[in-house]
């Protein structure tokens, strides 16, 4: 046996092994026969120093650090601005969460109700009610360091299961200017351990969390998919899936390929979909069939459109006194006062002050043109005085951006690639400069001399890929239904950001997590 | 300011240890297997600045690490800096260790090691950026005593802990 030939009898295959897939298969692994398949490879924990390197060293770009790019991920970006989605995304066991920042916020109770609270966009078929005990399990399963003291948040009924990362130095120089101009900040949901946690060391402060955590100390959904093992879970790695096989009403195989050139067929009684934003809606689009000619499960239309990503605003500038920047990371102070301000005019959006800006020296070192003491003289320069603010801003689902597959560029098993055709609205863009308003009344408040602001015409996306199988009741308006089942077929579910039906502006993986534990029970309830 | 063993390691720490063990593995078309670790001081007394000390036993314990053993990062120091003497030879009639500091800074540009970008694989020049210069500078200020001398004792690519991102420049 090979070790990636199929499980006879499984009763669940998960179909990719970030977060999502993780989790679910973690959840059912003790009670139910599960296979994981998984396109990418799974990476040796020991390379992590090695891949650290990759990302301080110039030679690398960011998707070197992770194996991403060549004829695998190759895709295309039709839209009116790029997109960069090898930036955006990690195959392999532990998927995106490899690469990620790890910010893990609770969405707000209006997210769930965007139509009706702010007047645009659809409703959500479940509100925060429905998903706050699930948001609590996923803190744990996480490992979320945060703290009580976010009047913004929405209701929480028990702490964090660590506690929150204290406030950085340059956030209590941001503090001085924000009391000024009656800006509350508080601190931030880390997923990442402020002390020793599930098995994971504390953070010890390698500064480089995106793209690689040396330590663990930063989540990543590695630690499910070992759980998943443990539990008795089969996890098969370079196995892209390049098809679901299926009748009128079920998905009866997932079609893989193996290094060897091989294909095989896994059968299950149930399937879940876990491969992020943008491959869950390709691979339903490469499924099409006599019974579904427009993709699988797609009688809505829907699969790939209503593409979502959260937009990046941001401002910085440096200051005549040291900043203490680049030390970590990660971030420990934000504001969500102006978050639920949202109407049809103005999205939600959240700012974020930063422990990491300006060059890191290490970096510049690697760079510059000249060694020596002229060298040490040209770091002190450009190091030790830099301040900066972020912010994420919602984007509305739009007709015009969507993931579809190209039919023009095919990958390393001659499938369509996928096409990223992403475009954004003015509600986004005008949110986009009232952020910049914010974060340049606090940056001169603290006396910087401002040095570049990321507004509407600089903007990118933030890596978060929603919409694309929007979760709806009417199957006439959405792909899965409130459980995250597809409406065309009854034993198959998908486990994604894909199926917000609006994003919001907090990053999404704190709410892909609780939909997962969600989705989980459900599969759980129809195989019993 | 004086480079310390601690520096070293964290250093090492930080930048892995390519996948080198340091053992002197003998590859066949590679009967040097010891790590070059004169030029590799002698290059690291050009491009770390001059209030430095201690380089010698820091670029040793480097040399240890990365350039000792039978992978493809400890071959490309080794290789490079044969590159490096060869040029050395022919055009200053000596071996790059036997340089004056002003010679060895010479070569280094002369060879366009000051304005190339670091590639593994690419040029002389690029390659004498990845595995000689770049070695030592990344292993520097990437070390505590590094980041120091710029003013941050908890760089980037070491594991400093979560105490300094919260002091002030006082500490
Ligand atoms: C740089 C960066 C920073 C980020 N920061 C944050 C943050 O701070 N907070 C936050 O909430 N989110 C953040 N994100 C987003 C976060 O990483 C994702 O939301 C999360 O990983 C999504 O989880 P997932 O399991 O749905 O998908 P992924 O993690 O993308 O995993 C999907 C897996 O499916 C596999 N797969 C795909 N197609 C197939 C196939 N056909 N067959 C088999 N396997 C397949 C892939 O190889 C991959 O391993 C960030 C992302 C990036 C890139
Ligand atoms: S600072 Fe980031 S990379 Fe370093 S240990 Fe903490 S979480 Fe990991």
């Amino acid at each position: 046996m090979s070790g990636r030939t199929p499980v006879e009898g499984a009763d669940v295959c998960v179909v990719g092994a970030g977060p999502a897939g993780g989790i679910v298969a973690d959840r059912l692994a003790a009670d139910h026969e599960v296979v994981v398949l998984e396109a990418g490879p799974r990476f040796d924990p020991a390379e992590r120093t090695d891949r650290q390197e990759r990302a301080i060293r110039p030679a690398y770009d960011r998707p070197d650090v992770w194996e991403m790019g060549g004829p695998r991920d190759a895709h295309s970006a039709s839209g009116e601005r790029f997109y960069p989605l090898n930036h955006a995304r990690v195959k392999g066991i532990g998927g995106s969460t490899l690469h990620w920042q790890g910010m893990v916020m609770r969405l707000h109770e209006d997210d769930f109700n965007s139509g009706s609270a702010r007047g645009v966009g659809p409703d959500w078929p479940v509100d925060y009610a429905d998903l706050r005990p699930y948001y609590a399990e996923a803190e744990r399963e996480l490992g979320v360091s945060g703290a009580d003291d976010n009047p913004y948040a929405p209701p929480r009924e028990e702490p964090h299961p660590m506690p929150a990362f204290p406030p950085s130095y340059s956030d209590s120089l941001f503090a001085e200017a924000c009391e000024e101009l009656e800006i509350d900040m508080h601190s931030v949901p880390n997923a990442r351990n402020s002390e020793p946690y599930d098995g994971r060391p504390e953070c010890v402060g390698y500064g480089t969390c995106q793209p690689v955590c040396p330590s663990g100390a930063k989540y990543d959904a590695t630690t499910h998919i070992e759980s998943a093992a443990a539990r008795g879970a089969m996890v098969i790695d370079r196995a892209p899936v390049q098809r679901l096989e299926h009748d009128a009403d079920r998905v009866t195989a997932a079609v893989y390929a193996t290094p060897d050139g091989e294909r095989h067929r896994q059968e299950a009684d149930a399937v879940v979909v876990a491969c992020g934003g943008v491959e869950t809606p390709r691979l339903l689009l490469l499924s099409e069939s006599t019974d579904y000619p427009d993709g699988l499960a797609n009688s809505s239309g829907l699969v790939g459109r209503l593409f979502m990503d959260h937009l990046f605003a941001g401002a910085g500038g440096v200051l005549e006194e040291p900043t203490r920047q680049n030390h970590v990371g990660f971030y420990t102070s934000g504001c969500d006062q102006f978050y639920d301000d949202a109407d049809a005019e103005v999205a939600p959006f959240k700012l974020e002050f930063f422990n990491y800006a300006g060059p890191s020296p290490v970096e510049t070192a690697l760079s510059a043109d000249e060694w020596g003491d002229d060298l040490l003289e040209g770091l002190r320069d450009s190091y030790g005085n830099h301040v900066a603010m972020g912010a994420l801003v919602e984007q509305l689902p739009r007709e015009d951006s969507y993931v579809g597959l190209d039919p023009d560029r095919t990958d390393d098993h001659g499938n369509p690639v996928p096409d990223v055709h992403w475009s954004v609205g003015d509600r986004a863009l005008r949110t986009i400069e009232r952020a910049n308003e914010i974060q340049t009344a606090v940056l001169e408040e603290l006396g910087a001399e401002i040095e570049w602001v990321a507004g509407p015409d600089d903007t990118g996306p933030a890596y978060h890929h929603m919409g694309t199988t929007r979760m709806s009741d009417d199957p006439g308006a959405g792909v899965v239904d409130a459980d995250c089942r597809t409406h065309d077929l009854e034993n198959c579910w998908v486990a994604s950001s894909s199926v917000f039906p609006t994003g919001g502006a907090m990053n999404p993986t704190l709410t892909i997590a609780a939909l997962a534990l969600r989705v989980a029970d459900h599969v759980d309830g129809a195989l019993r | 300011m004086e480079l310390s063993r601690r520096d070293a390691v964290a250093a090492l720490a930080a930048i892995g240890a390519g996948t080198g063990a340091a053992v002197h593995a003998v590859d066949s078309d590679d009967d040097t297997a010891a790590p070059p670790v004169e030029t590799l001081v002698a290059a690291a007394e050009v491009v770390y600045p001059s209030e430095l000390s201690g380089v010698e036993p820091f670029v040793e314990a480097l040399a240890e690490r990365r350039a000792a053993g039978d992978d493809a990062h400890a071959r490309g120091v080794r290789e490079t800096v044969r590159e490096l003497d060869r040029h050395a030879e022919s055009w200053y009639d000596a071996p790059f260790v036997e340089l004056s500091a002003a010679d060895r800074d010479a070569l280094l540009r002369e060879v366009g090691a000051d304005t190339a970008d670091e590639d593994p694989d690419g040029t002389t020049a690029e390659r004498v950026r990845y595995y000689v210069v770049n070695e030592l500078l990344l292993a520097l200020y990437a070390s505590p005593t590094g980041g120091e001398l710029v003013g941050i004792e908890n760089p980037q690519g070491h594991p400093g802990g979560v105490d300094s991102y919260r002091q002030g420049p006082g500490r």
